[in-house]
């Protein structure tokens, strides 16, 4: 299954390196992370696409993360009300005679141009994982030069419908 | 701007000049260190320089390679139950400490190891002695910091001790930069710390506890589990007082040897590859299991498959993430496992109906006991380590180290007292048990220690001998000597043919003569009747010993859970 986890660091050196080497040492499989600071001084905020096999996977994985002393604290954010971005630049190959067609199919998804050669042309798009991957699919046939993607970076949303917390420990206090 | 409100002190004497080596110091007088293991080099020397002038200040224990500097500082760690210093110098002297941290880690000891580091000016370029220790460390410790700022070393002293000493115990490393411990400082700094991402749980929810007893008061075949947690804890008497109360039946995981007294009539003995028939098999057979400290490790539950199937589990850690990890389980409590106990021992204690259950259990002691070979003439190891115990009077802290001397310490050394079993579980790693023991005698100073070795583990750190010339530190090294690596060559019998491959090894140095070359008494035994006659006297006088003993070669190691296997698909039960 695919969850979208959010921890708030120290931001401290190492701590990244810490993350990530506890998440390759056991095994998860991480889709994408993003790191950024937050709007308090000293704590980034890191959110992790995973694949995992099934619910105790998931409760070692938010554990072993927890565990580690310059985490605050972890959330399982995907059943939430939440909003997910991530940022993708695509380098196309495109002819003059095909940007038009170009500029047609990237409207709906409100991308930009954000640069023009003679044989390419880069466009850049934000949204959630699955509009970003529609657009590269659209974009392929005219084959894809380079593509870079930031990786999802999510927040809950202010308003949550009313549904339980994450999977609260009960054995914590 | 404002002027600052301090007076300038008008003082004619000179002010002293201290430097980030003394405010280190400083920070490990405050913390109460009496102990340092620790070896000098380039990017420590402000450091040394800094504990000269502290002089007096700390018993300072220099071994002959830092990996026996850590060793020792995991004996003493494990018996004294003290953070413990290890200092070591950036580089090489960081990466020799490196199997010592792994097994601190593994095993849950709390050390506080200090490395040099490069100048902060060339950090990255490859200078001379520079390795990459956070790099390196991260996984294997619980925490780690480089320090930055001068200002901040009290700080990152204090929080290393408090880290590594409270909640599931654990390794933490300080790498400092020769620049820092150089810098001569002048106004006084913070070392209060606030860790928001660390906050261990230490109290049992009661919820929970209640949960347990509830599912105790219906079990039929209960069986309690000891860990290394209960003495990390000293919830041993808390513990005697619950099985007591319920008088239900005791097993314990290699590590948690001497929470429960060995010769309690409710002992099952050791479970796991290595256990007792009983053990393993009131594992299996258990309908309630309570894992009090222990981390179900995969040499103790054998093929997880098999394992506890019927049970329900109850598990006891203070630390969250190994609750659930290897084993589903109906009840976790997140709890110091002497705080759970004495929850549970508040509650009005009940008789249990497991008559049936403890009955069968008697019957598997008594007619699947542990056993070995017999003779009069040559000595079995566990004929010997039989003898160590009866002479000792299973009072001496003991330390192995790893392979089958290790598990026949553990099977036949029976430890009825907390904090005498000093051992690698988890890394298993060779050359422990020697070092190991010389941290443990300097803790216990007036405990006869003995140092049960392999000949193959005792030579990856026997140079510390040294330490014991210098010392007169009385450790006794019993050398298990089957002039073999012997838990390979078992293996290489029992799953690869007898094709010994590169374990037997009988070319090896007159260890009599080697310990005189350190000013030491060595005694080589080759029959039953020198131990009977010699070994008595030498493990009991003040002075340092190494007993050089020449055991059956082709000795195995029984009862056997083959890897792969369950609990109750042991080999080697019973006497052929
Ligand atoms: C550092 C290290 N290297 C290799 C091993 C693998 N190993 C486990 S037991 C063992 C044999 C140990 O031989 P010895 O010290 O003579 O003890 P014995 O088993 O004969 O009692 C070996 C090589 C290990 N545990 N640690």
């Amino acid at each position: 299954m695919r969850r979208i986890i959010t921890a708030t660091v120290h931001n401290r050196s190492g701590v990244l390196n810490r993350v990530t080497g506890l998440l390759a040492k056991r095994q998860f499989n991480i889709e994408s992370i993003s790191v950024g600071r937050t709007e308090t001084e000293g704590v980034s905020k890191m959110t992790f696409v995973v694949d995992v096999e099934d619910e105790r996977k998931l409760e070692q994985l938010s554990k072993q993360l927890n565990k580690q002393i310059d985490v605050i604290k972890v959330s399982d954010i995907t059943d939430k009300q939440i909003v997910a971005r991530e940022l993708a630049m695509i380098k196309v190959l495109t002819t003059p005679q095909q940007r038009g067609e170009l500029q047609a199919i990237i409207e709906p998804f409100r991308a930009t141009i954000i640069d023009v050669s003679k044989e390419s042309m880069t466009v850049q798009i934000t949204g959630d994982s699955d509009k970003v991957d529609a657009l590269i699919e659209l974009l392929r046939p005219y084959g894809l030069k380079e593509l870079a993607r930031t990786g999802v970076t999510a927040f809950t949303r202010g308003q949550q419908r009313q549904q339980t917390e994450m999977k609260p420990y009960s054995i914590l206090n | 701007m404002r002027a600052s409100a301090e007076p300038k002190p008008t003082t004619d004497t000179k002010p002293i000049v201290k430097t980030g080596a003394d405010l280190l110091v400083e920070a490990l007088i405050d913390q109460k260190v009496e102990t340092i293991f620790g070896y000098p080099g380039g990017a420590v020397l402000p450091i040394y320089d800094a504990l000269y002038r502290a002089e007096g200040s700390f018993d300072h224990v220099l071994p002959r390679h830092e990996q026996g500097g850590i060793h020792a500082a995991e004996g003493y760690a494990r018996v004294s139950r003290k953070p413990t210093v290890v200092i070591g110098t950036s580089g090489p002297g960081a990466t020799n400490l490196i199997t010592g941290i792994a097994d601190a880690m593994m095993d849950s000891l709390p050390l506080v190891v200090f490395t040099g580091q490069v100048a902060k000016s060339v950090i990255g370029t490859d200078a001379f002695q520079e390795s990459d220790v956070m790099g390196i460390t991260t996984p294997i410790t619980k925490h780690n910091y480089q320090v930055q700022d001068l200002e901040d070393l009290p700080r990152i002293v204090n929080e290393a001790f408090h880290i590594a000493s409270t909640g599931r115990p654990g390794p933490v490393v300080v790498d400092i930069p020769k620049d820092i411990s150089a810098t001569v400082y002048e106004k006084d700094v913070q070392s209060e710390f606030h860790l928001p991402g660390y906050q261990p749980t230490i109290k049992p929810n009661p919820l929970q506890i209640n949960k347990l007893r509830e599912a105790l008061l219906i079990a039929k075949k209960p069986v309690v589990l000891t860990g290394a947690g209960i003495l990390h804890a000293g919830g041993s008497e808390a513990l005697k007082q619950f099985v007591e109360n319920y008088d239900v039946p005791v097993t314990s995981t290699l590590l948690g040897l001497g929470a429960f007294p060995g010769d309690h009539h409710r002992f099952l003995g050791m479970a796991g590859m290595h256990g007792t028939y009983a053990a393993n098999m009131a594992l299996y057979e258990c309908d309630l299991l309570i894992n009090i400290g222990g981390r179900f490790d995969d040499r103790l539950t054998g093929n997880l498959k098999h394992f506890a199937p019927n049970a329900r589990v109850a598990h006891i850690d203070i630390d969250p993430a190994e609750i659930g990890k290897n084993v589903p389980t109906e009840i976790p409590i997140v709890s110091d496992a002497k705080r759970a106990i004495d929850k549970l021992n508040e509650l009005e204690p009940a008789a249990l109906d497991h008559q049936e259950w403890m009955e069968k259990l008697e019957n598997n002691k008594q007619n699947y006991p542990l056993w070995h070979n017999e003779s009069e003439d040559v000595i079995l190891p566990q004929y010997l380590l039989r003898k160590v115990h009866q002479f000792t009077k299973g009072e001496a802290v003991v330390t192995t180290d790893v392979g089958q001397h290790q598990m026949w310490a553990a099977q036949y050394y029976t430890f009825n007292r907390p904090d005498r079993w000093v051992t690698s579980g988890g890394l298993g790693t060779m050359g422990f048990g020697f070092p190991a023991a010389i941290g443990a005698q300097i803790a216990a100073k007036d405990s006869t220690v003995v140092a049960i070795v392999g000949d193959g583990g005792f030579q990856m750190t026997m140079q510390e001998m040294s330490l014991l010339q210098e010392r007169g530190l009385p450790v006794k090294i019993l050398i298990v000597n089957n002039q073999a690596l012997g838990m390979v060559r078992q293996w290489q019998e029992k799953f690869y043919d007898e094709r010994y491959s590169h374990s037997i090894i009988e070319t090896q140095p007159d260890f009599v003569k080697l310990a005189e070359a350190y000013g030491l008494h060595g005694y080589k035994m080759e029959s039953v009747q020198e131990i009977d006659e010699k070994l008595d006297a030498i493990l009991n006088n003040d002075k340092p010993a190494i007993i050089d003993c020449r055991v059956v070669q082709l000795e195995n190691v029984y009862p056997m859970i083959a890897p792969g296997k369950g609990s109750h698909e042991m080999i080697g039960v019973m006497k052929p």
